[in-house]
């Protein structure tokens, strides 16, 4: 059997949370590094000014960890969260479809989108969505990557009641290119 | 007739730049018909480079046709490939046998006119749009010693937020 990184490695995922400046993932992943910790994938990303990151840290325990950042979380006026996961790291699920959806900002549309996507069995592998325009007139905009049995049809099929609602939705097949 | 191990990153054979073949004899038509049934080993891949199989020579295959739907020349068998005029600029997303478990979006042309010499030294050229003129960009640049890593604009998400022009 391959050998996989759950076999002899227990992965803690770091949320970090507050407000943005320079230099932020350069403390932390400083002082991961001096502590001799392994770093595994990572989403980081700016939302609405904030900084926020969610990081795959293996090779400490969870109380360590946060007694190693702590000092500089605080300095840097960040929240610190961390919890004990099981990181499956070299087996990345490859998207099939990819939905995007845009429309004057109202309450509801993540919830009709992904409602009608997961009633159709449609895995979310990647979901990054935006709020655009003006205070006045916000519009939204959402972009899903993610795999269902049957491809675009399955998925346009799904949203095509949703059309009607003044949300824009287009649907992409995404065939990865293999050479 | 063999399926070949393919080389896989970080292994610095894939950052080196190709010879060109100068020699069409029964050791190049060996290594085409390797590549070939290398690629046709190769769960949904739709090309193959001889540097992915540690051979570095300008030796390249390309066979789309089993995607449906889209415009294609069968299987391409090309010697010493280059690109003589490309348009426009399309993002995609690739992945390759040689970077195993990551895909990421790459800009390529979106048609190209490519000229190559076939088995026996003979010149032809091609006008390859979409998929197919990709996939070539995509061996050619093994040739060059370039993965598509090197090329990688976005991994995940495209949204692309505008400046405020107002």
């Amino acid at each position: 059997m391959e050998k996989t990184e759950t076999d002899d490695a227990q992965w803690l995922m770091l949320t970090v949370v507050g407000s943005d400046r320079p230099g932020i993932v350069a403390r932390l992943t400083e002082a991961l590094f001096h502590a001799g910790c392994n770093l595994g994938e990572a989403s980081m990303a700016r939302l609405g000014g904030n900084f926020t990151m969610m990081l795959m840290v293996e090779g400490t325990d969870s109380a360590a960890l946060e007694r190693l950042l702590r000092p500089v979380t605080d300095d840097l006026g960040l929240r610190l969260h961390v919890d004990v996961i099981q990181g499956i790291l070299h087996h990345h699920e490859e998207p099939n479809v990819q939905v995007t959806v845009h429309g004057a900002d109202r309450p509801g549309i993540v919830a009709q989108v992904t409602g009608a996507l997961a009633k159709a069995g449609f895995n979310i592998l990647d979901l990054n969505s935006d709020v655009g325009g003006t205070r006045e007139r916000p519009f939204y905009v959402m972009i899903i990557d993610g795999f269902v049995d049957g491809g675009a049809a399955v998925a346009e099929q799904a949203l095509a009641p949703l059309s009607t609602n003044g949300i824009e939705v287009r649907i992409t097949t995404l065939d990865t290119l293999i050479g | 007739m063999a399926v070949r191990r393919i080389l896989q990153y970080p292994d610095p054979r894939l950052t080196q730049i190709s010879a060109p073949v100068t020699v069409f004899d029964a050791a190049l038509h060996a290594l085409l018909q390797d590549l070939e049934d290398t690629m046709r080993a190769g769960p949904g891949s739709v090309g193959v480079a001889a540097p992915q199989i540690g051979a570095l020579s300008r030796v390249v295959i390309v066979d789309v046709s089993a995607k449906p739907g889209i415009s294609h020349h069968g299987c391409l068998r090309l010697v010493n490939p280059e690109i003589v005029h490309r348009e426009d600029e399309v993002k995609g997303r690739e992945g390759c046998m040689s970077v195993p478990d990551f895909t990421g979006n790459v800009r390529r042309a979106s048609a190209i006119r490519l000229r190559a010499q076939d088995g026996e030294g003979q010149w032809g050229e091609w006008d390859c749009t979409g998929y197919e003129a990709r996939a070539v960009q995509h061996e050619i640049d093994h040739i060059n010693g370039l993965l598509f890593l090197d090329r990688v604009v976005s991994t995940r998400h495209d949204l692309f937020r505008r400046k405020k022009y107002l």
